[in-house]
């Protein structure tokens, strides 16, 4: 089993493992952040290069460091590697290049746009980001597209990740779904319009980092920090059934996946749980879903603190400073 | 115990003078005050036909602009009532239809927008989250009604009017160091996109 380390930690992984693997398992205080990597998918990951780290050590046999640096995503770990990561100044100002060179034709139009306080890509360009533009050409556009009767496509918004292409590749049976043109001008289209028919075309709403693919039947009926999530399930015989509601007083507004930590779906769901499935009778409701409190979604929802009490430690602490002031007496 | 001023006196049964026991030179001495009062230069105005000058930045009664085109300029973004410190704000988002384009400058816009004046603070938080520079504080002041429910302003109270009379003038609202920065093309980015008069055009593929 190989050891890594990154950031100063150690970590033993299983062979195979890539570097963001491996700091994943760290937690994510060291863990770099992916716009196109997906963890429940196969193949995904080395399109958007923002996991970039450098490697200082290559292994135990070759203490030189890796030239350039390398996709996380893609880059199996060795044993005696080095990584650095928020640790280095340099993968800092290197990922500060991706973020801005992804920005390049994101349009500003988040005020606009129904991603706007759960978008990855917002999150990516204020954590690491820089607070304007250099780029002052014109911005590529395209027009909107339905992919259905449930699902619209903001081409300008799409940041090419292929995660819904794997998606679709992996999840539904036959791809009605992929990247047309290369480079500047590729994008994601159904080939003439077509109308993805599957079960769980859906899910490609959640896997998109940002607002390119998203929910018709939530279509600006409100800002996501308006709305309180719910976990629930249902008995459903085609998914998991286990999803999350976003009510607005007692209407369920919207039906997404539940997210992990690294904002990846737990459970896929099928398109009737997502799109049709919106009375609070159809639910049975477990409790509200937990949100970090940085995000702008837990803004004005309160919720009960645990508090941690270690009253071995505090006992430990008292006793020590007793005696520490006794011997000074 | 000690006194807190100098000013107390000690109580005296003493027994009053003739000319004290008469009170007219006491009753005198009030009445003068109490008419000095009159020839004072008054305090009050008559408001409203009056009116006292107040701050260029005055926070008042809200305004939704429409830009130079006549369109509506908030998109429902939201930000403002999610900074307003006493949830004053609420709205509804509606989709542009074709057809619309000269009413609203986005692709979204406020079918609702209301604001309580009773629970607003005028605190101006609105208008600094703003991002579409929609929502600003004005220098009138909201009217007294008879009615709860009369402070709930809607868009037809909010919104300013289409024609060049009816616009309320906010520029002195924005500080020079403002105006300056939205000379700056590379902060443009509150600009509906001109291919006319646009930045440089990307080299043909």
């Amino acid at each position: 089993m190989p050891k890594v380390t990154i950031d100063g930690k150690e970590i033993e992984v299983p062979k195979g493992t890539t570097i963001l693997q491996a700091a994943r398992m760290l937690g994510p205080d060291v863990a770099p952040p992916a716009m196109c990597y997906y963890s429940k998918l196969s193949k995904s990951g080395g399109y958007c290069r923002t996991c970039i780290v450098r490697v200082t050590k290559m292994n135990s046999q070759n203490p030189n460091p890796m030239p350039k640096p390398v996709a996380s995503c893609r880059t199996e770990v060795m044993d005696g590697m080095e990584v650095v990561n928020y640790t280095s100044e340099q993968v800092l100002t290197d990922r500060k290049g991706v973020v801005e060179f992804l920005l390049i034709n994101h349009p500003l139009d988040c005020p606009v746009c129904d991603q706007a306080g759960e978008c990855h890509l917002q999150d990516l360009g204020y954590e690491n980001g820089s607070e304007k533009t250099r780029y002052d050409f014109e911005r590529r556009t395209y027009d909107m597209i339905d992919i259905g009767k449930n699902i619209k496509l903001h081409m300008n918004r799409c940041i090419l990740c292929y995660r819904c292409v794997n998606t679709c590749e992996q999840l539904t049976d036959g791809r009605v779904h992929g990247v047309l043109n290369r480079g500047d001008v590729a994008e994601i289209s159904t080939f003439i319009e077509k109308a993805i028919d599957n079960e769980f075309s859906g899910n490609v709403i959640d896997v998109c980092p940002v607002g390119a693919l998203t929910d018709r039947t939530f279509r600006f009926k409100s800002r996501v920090w308006f709305t309180k999530p719910v976990d629930a399930h249902r008995d459903c015989k085609k998914c998991s059934g286990k999803v999350r509601l976003w009510f607005k007083g007692a209407e369920v507004l919207r039906v997404t996946a539940r997210k992990d930590q690294w904002g990846e779906v737990e459970d896929w769901i099928c398109n009737e749980c997502r799109f049709d499935k919106k009375n609070v009778s159809d639910w049975e409701l477990e409790g509200p879903s937990r949100i970090s409190h940085h995000s702008v979604i837990s803004q004005g929802h309160y919720e009960l603190a645990k508090l941690k009490l270690d009253t071995g430690r505090q006992l430990k602490n008292l006793k020590e400073g007793k005696q520490k002031s006794t011997a000074k007496k | 115990m000690q006194a807190l001023t100098n000013r107390s006196k000690m109580v005296v049964n003493k027994e009053m003078s003739f000319i004290e026991k008469l009170y007219l030179p006491a009753i005198m001495n009030g009445m003068r005050i109490t008419f000095s009062h009159f020839f004072r230069k008054k305090v009050t105005i008559n408001y409203p036909e009056k009116k006292r000058p107040i701050s260029e930045v005055f926070r008042g009664q809200h305004v939704l602009k429409r830009d130079e085109k006549g369109a509506e300029r908030c998109t429902a973004c939201g930000l403002c009532a999610v900074a307003c410190p006493a949830e004053a704000i609420t709205m509804t988002a509606a989709e542009r239809k074709k057809g619309e384009e000269n009413l609203y400058r986005e692709e979204k816009y406020a079918a609702v927008y209301e604001i309580n004046m009773l629970r607003c603070i005028f605190c101006g938080l609105c208008e600094e989250a703003c991002p579409k520079e929609a929502i600003f504080l004005t220098d009138r002041i909201v009217p007294t009604e008879f009615e709860r429910g009369d402070f709930v302003y809607g868009k037809n109270k909010l919104v300013e009017g289409v024609e060049p009379a009816k616009r309320i003038d906010v520029s002195k609202r924005q500080s020079a160091a403002v105006l300056e920065f939205k000379k700056n093309p590379e902060y443009a980015h509150n600009q509906v996109w001109d291919p006319n008069k646009s930045l440089k055009k990307k080299a043909h593929h």
